[in-house]
C-alpha cells in the first residue's frame, strides 16, 4: 500500500481532483493521472445506472487538440485511413493513427470544424500522438494542445434529456456530431458520442470551469458519478477496443475488426501508412481476427488468458475479458485464429489451469441505443 | 471458538480438528462487488498459504490462501451460487472451505483479533 501512495504523490491530476474525493471515490493511478476507478456505489451499481440513467465521467485525463490551416485535412490523412476531407463541417469521425506496417499507433475521434479538425487521442498516448501528428503536418497544418480544457461524459439514456434541460441547442443533435454550445452558461463543445455504447456526449470544457459544469450535471437527478471501473465494463460489453490492450502497434485494423475506417476513397487513392498492408488484407484476409467470446459457465476469463480449439491447441489469446454486469454474466474478446472466428464456434478458454467452455459471438453483447436520427 | 487472521485477510475459526475459513470485511471492501467465487472440492490436500479459493470483482481475480495445511472437507457451495452471499454475511453464511488441519502449530503464526485490527488500521 505505501507503493501505491507514494506513486501517488507524483501523478498528475484533472480539474476535478477534488470533487471525485469529496464524493468519496477512490482513485488510482491511470495513464500517469490520479483517477477515480469507483464511488462508494461501486463498480456494478455505476455500471447499471448508466444503462438505466445517466452517468458522468471525468476523462479529462485524455489529449485534446486543434489541427488548423487549410491543409490540415490533407496533411491529416496522411496519418490515417479515414475519410475526413469528404466529412461534413460539425461530423465526428472514430479513426486510427497507423504505422507503416498498418499497426494501430492510437485510437481517436476527430471533428471538423471551420478550418481544421477538433481531436481527442487517449490518455496514455496522447504525448507521442501529438509529437507524430505535428511532426507529420509541420508546415501544412498547425497543432494546438488544449491542455487547458477538461472532458466530461455524460452516457446513458437519460443523456439526452438531461443535457436538453441545461443547453436546449442539444436536443437535435444526432449522433457523431458537433456544436459549440453554452451548457448551464459555460462555453463548451459536445460532441454526441461515447464509450459506453449507450446515447450520450462528451463535453469539452474550459478547465476552470469543469467543477461547476460537473456539480450542475450531477445535481440533476438522473446524474450519478461514474468511474474508470464501470467505464471498461460498459465500453467492454459494446465491444468497444480499449487501446493497448484489444488494439495496439502489433495488430491492424483488419486483424481488429474495424476495417471500417478503411473509408471508400482511401481504399481508392491509398495514401496512408501501411496501405498495401491494410488494402492486401482487405482483399486476402488476415490470419487472425479480433472476435467476442462467451464464456458458457459464470467463470470470468481475463485479458491474457489463452483460447484454445476442442482438441486443446492454442488458437488464441483474451486481450480483454471480465463480468458485464447488463449481461449478468462473464464477456470477453480477443483474437483467435481466422479458421476459428465463425459465429457460434465452441472454444475453450484455459483459466487457472482448466479448460471452460466458451463460444465465439458477435459483439456487442449488450443492444447499442445511439442517437441516429 | 477461536478466530484468527492472516496478512491476506483470510479469517480462520476452529472448531475441534476442523476448521472454517472465509474472507475479512477489509478484503470485501477492497475487492467491491462480487461477481464470481471458486471453492474447492472436498478431499482435496492443500498446504500452508496455497491458492485454495477464487474471488472476483468486476474489474478483478483474487486468490485465497489457505491459513493452515491440511484437506478440505467441504466447499461452500452456496457462495457458489450466489457469490452475493459473501458481500450480506462475510462471517456467517459467507464462509469459502472448512479444512481438516493437520498442524495445529501453524496457528502460532496467525493474528488475533486485536492483531488483525491493528494490522488494518496500518494499512489505512
Amino acid at each position: 500500500m505505501s507503493e501505491n501512495t507514494s506513486a501517488l504523490e507524483i501523478l498528475l491530476t484533472t480539474p476535478l481532483d477534488a470533487l471525485h474525493r469529496a464524493l468519496g471515490a477512490k482513485m488510482v493511478p491511470f495513464a500517469g493521472y490520479a483517477m477515480p476507478v469507483q464511488y462508494p456505489a461501486g463498480i456494478l451499481k455505476e455500471h447499471l445506472h448508466t444503462r438505466a440513467a445517466a452517468g458522468l465521467f471525468d476523462v479529462s485525463h485524455m489529449g485534446q487538440a486543434f489541427l488548423m490551416g487549410d491543409e490540415a485535412l490533407k496533411a491529416f490523412e496522411t496519418l490515417v485511413p479515414g475519410d475526413y476531407q469528404g466529412l461534413a463541417e460539425g461530423k465526428t469521425r472514430y479513426s486510427v493513427l497507423l504505422n507503416d506496417q498498418g499497426g494501430i499507433m492510437d485510437d481517436l475521434m476527430a471533428t471538423r470544424i471551420p478550418g481544421g479538425l477538433y481531436l481527442v487521442v487517449n490518455a496514455a498516448c496522447k504525448t507521442q500522438d501529438f509529437a507524430h501528428i505535428e511532426a507529420n503536418t509541420r508546415g501544412r497544418a498547425n497543432l494546438e494542445i488544449l491542455a487547458d480544457r477538461a472532458l466530461l461524459a455524460l452516457q446513458g439514456p437519460k443523456a439526452g434529456a438531461v443535457l436538453a434541460r441545461l443547453a436546449p441547442a442539444t436536443a437535435d443533435m444526432t449522433f457523431m456530431t458537433f456544436r459549440k454550445v453554452d451548457i448551464a452558461g459555460i462555453a463548451c463543445f459536445a460532441t454526441r458520442s461515447g464509450y459506453t455504447g449507450e446515447d450520450g456526449f462528451e463535453i469539452s470544457v474550459p478547465a476552470d470551469r469543469a467543477e461547476e459544469l460537473a456539480k450542475k450535471l450531477l445535481a440533476e437527478p438522473e446524474v450519478e458519478p461514474i468511474g474508470l471501473g464501470a467505464r471498461d465494463s460498459l465500453r467492454l460489453e459494446a465491444g468497444l477496443c480499449l487501446y493497448g490492450h484489444d488494439i495496439d502497434t502489433h495488430t491492424t485494423p483488419i486483424e481488429g475488426d474495424i476495417k471500417w475506417v478503411v473509408n471508400k476513397r482511401r481504399r481508392e487513392n491509398k495514401g496512408f501508412p501501411g496501405a498495401d498492408i491494410i488494402l492486401g488484407q482487405l482483399a486476402n484476409g488476415t490470419e487472425r481476427l479480433r472476435v467476442g467470446i462467451l464464456p458458457d459457465g459464470r467463470a470470468p476469463a481475463r485479458e491474457g488468458t489463452e483460447v484454445q480449439d476442442l482438441n486443446g491447441n492454442t488458437i488464441g489469446t483474451v486481450t480483454s475479458g471480465g463480468f458485464g454486469p447488463s449481461v449478468n454474466g462473464p464477456i470477453a474478446m480477443g483474437y483467435v485464429k481466422t479458421a476459428f472466428a465463425t459465429e457460434g464456434t465452441p472454444v475453450n478458454l484455459i483459466v487457472r489451469g482448466k479448460a471452460l467452455a466458451a463460444k465465439i459471438v458477435k459483439m456487442p453483447f449488450t443492444q447499442k441505443s445511439y442517437k441516429t436520427a | 471458538m477461536t478466530v484468527k487472521y492472516t496478512k491476506d485477510h483470510e479469517w480462520i475459526s476452529v472448531n475441534g480438528d476442523i476448521a472454517t475459513v472465509g474472507i475479512t470485511d477489509y478484503a470485501l471492501h477492497q475487492l467491491g462487488d462480487l461477481v464470481f467465487v471458486e471453492v474447492p472440492e472436498a478431499g482435496r490436500t492443500v498446504s500452508q498459504g496455497d491458492e485454495t479459493a477464487v474471488v472476483e470483482s468486476v474489474k478483478a481475480a483474487s486468490e485465497v490462501y489457505t491459513p493452515v495445511s491440511g484437506e478440505v472437507t467441504e466447499g461452500n457451495s452456496g457462495i457458489a451460487d450466489d457469490p452475493a452471499t459473501v458481500s450480506g454475511d462475510p462471517k456467517g453464511k459467507g464462509w469459502f472451505f472448512k479444512i481438516k488441519f493437520s498442524d495445529s502449530s501453524e496457528f502460532d503464526g496467525l493474528m488475533n483479533d486485536a492483531e488483525y485490527k491493528a494490522y488494518v488500521a496500518s494499512l489505512d
